[in-house]
């Protein structure tokens, strides 16, 4: 079983692949007539406490980045709140990683699916405030699909800064209480104390997508795709080569075949980064895309990024780039992160340029273990996970740079 | 149960007294930030405080010039 999914062809509007009976079913930028035609009403009435168990049945993981799974989520929430407090639910679709694209396509076109899953999410743990986090160009369309709703509670929408780091569960909350998206040190969970110190749940938009039709056709439905240690379907950014393209894929799909449903020949792509900034590069041959430990020759799905290095760039330095842009993106609150990762990158980049001896590959790996964990977000882990991932993956372009050379190039300039 | 120094380090500066009541648990970084001596998995960041050691985080905890130390439970 395959989905097509869509494609779009640079930009959101272009061509359509086949209509899938999943996440785009209603089309092209669909309004709430054309959702309910597609998808039928939603009865929300009749989503209560029991859905958690829905959704633990269903096997649903976070396609945020972090695939936490979505039920025990929820149930931490309902244990630790306290008696009187009543639960936040944030729907985030803030999408600063540069190579993703998929929950700004799916808020674009299937808003009213989202919204569907807060409502239930919300329903499910008795939340008393609602809130969808966007970045500005997602905000229009969420508003008139706000404004074409009549549920109670009402959904609140929050402008997201287009910022790497604004999408972070702890920078969410700190964004909506304070207005300051930056990570907050969690001393207690968002669980039990979150936005304006009420117990919180922040899903990705494309959870809650699931969300809404595990709420209408059940758990086994859902499970009818992808397999057992990683049920569904899940979106993928594709980039890198040729148009880029959204595509919905089943969990633990194999990265050969999704490049060939890309119309790419697998067999020429050697090279492609797996999760984005944050994720690794790998060789696609024999890979799956899947969680931790849900797949032998597993490649974690991060955020659902897959960028193919184009052919004839150098792959160490388009992460010498990328590393760059970490450093920067750094939201300088922990030193360890602030000092670390523009250390990490100077090393990166003489890597880079090569001709220098094994002084700035020794260099990378020492500071890599400097910076990794040392934060109070993931930003210096995935960082160093990055880096590891290019000196082993491009580890014969390494001693062709230490020799002045390079695979990409012929020649190279000193 | 066992107890850890949890480092937030929004708050951290490297003022470095941590890492003179507990130098057998933390050295300094290239940064002068606290760095933890062994790796639990995950880093080398928060570290285990043994009972011998209480008193000295405990001293950390109180004295650290930006509120940045907590002892906690050991996840």
């Amino acid at each position: 079983m395959t989905f097509a999914g869509l494609e779009t062809a640079g930009s959101a509007t272009g061509p359509w692949g086949r209509e899938s009976r999943q996440l785009f079913a209603a089309g092209p930028f669909a309004d709430l007539g054309r959702h309910e035609l597609a998808f039928g009403r939603l009865t929300l009435e009749r989503i209560d406490r029991s859905f958690i168990s829905d959704l633990e049945g269903s096997g649903l993981t976070g396609r945020g980045g972090a695939a936490f799974s979505s039920w025990r989520k929820m149930v931490a929430t309902n244990r630790d709140r306290g008696r009187a407090a009543q639960a936040v639910v944030v729907a985030n679709g803030a999408e600063g990683e540069p190579l993703s694209f998929k929950d700004k396509t799916l808020l674009a076109h299937a808003p009213h699916l989202v919204l569907d899953g807060l409502l239930a999410a919300g329903r499910a743990v008795g939340a008393g405030q609602l809130y969808i986090y966007a970045g500005e160009a997602s905000l229009a369309t969420l508003r008139s699909a706000v404004a074409a709703r009549r549920e109670n509670p009402r959904i609140m929408v929050v402008p997201a800064p287009e910022t790497f780091i604004a999408g972070e569960a702890s920078a969410v909350v700190n964004s909506i209480s304070n207005g300051v998206a930056l990570p907050m040190d969690l001393r207690r969970r968002l669980s039990s104390s979150g936005v304006r110190g009420r117990p919180t749940l922040v899903f990705n938009v494309e959870t809650l997508a699931h969300m809404a039709l595990i709420a209408r056709h059940g758990a086994a439905w859902f499970r009818e795709a992808g397999t057992i240690g990683d049920p569904g379907t899940r979106l993928v950014s594709r980039s890198g080569y040729g148009a880029e393209q959204v595509l919905e894929v089943e969990g633990g799909a194999s990265l050969p075949g999704i490049l060939s449903r890309a119309g790419l020949d697998p067999a020429t792509m050697h090279s492609v980064l797996v999760g984005g900034f944050h994720g690794e590069w790998v060789h696609p041959a024999g890979r799956q895309l899947s969680p931790p430990g849900k797949a032998d020759g597993g490649v974690h799905p991060g955020a659902g990024v897959l960028h193919v290095l184009p052919a004839g760039e150098c792959g160490l330095e388009a992460t010498a780039g990328m590393v760059r842009y970490l450093a920067a993106a750094s939201a300088r609150q922990c030193g360890p992160c602030m000092f670390g990762l523009p250390a990490m990158s100077q090393a990166m980049d003489a890597v880079a340029r090569g001709g220098h001896g094994p002084g700035p590959v020794q260099e990378l790996e020492r500071v890599s273990r400097l910076v990794d964990g040392r934060g109070s977000c993931h930003h210096p882990d995935g960082s160093v996970r990055l880096v590891r991932s290019a000196l082993a993956i491009f580890s014969d372009d390494v001693a062709a740079h230490l020799a002045g050379s390079c695979t990409r190039f012929a020649t190279r300039d000193p | 149960m066992s107890t850890e120094l949890h480092i937030d380090w929004t708050r951290c500066d490297g003022r470095g007294l941590c890492t003179e009541l507990l130098p057998h648990l933390l050295a300094r970084d290239d940064w002068g930030y606290p760095l933890a001596r062994r790796d639990r998995g995950g880093g080398l960041s928060d570290v285990e405080i043994g009972v011998n050691d209480l008193a000295a985080a405990r001293d950390a905890v109180a004295l650290c010039p930006t509120f940045a130390l907590l002892l906690r439970p050991s996840p």
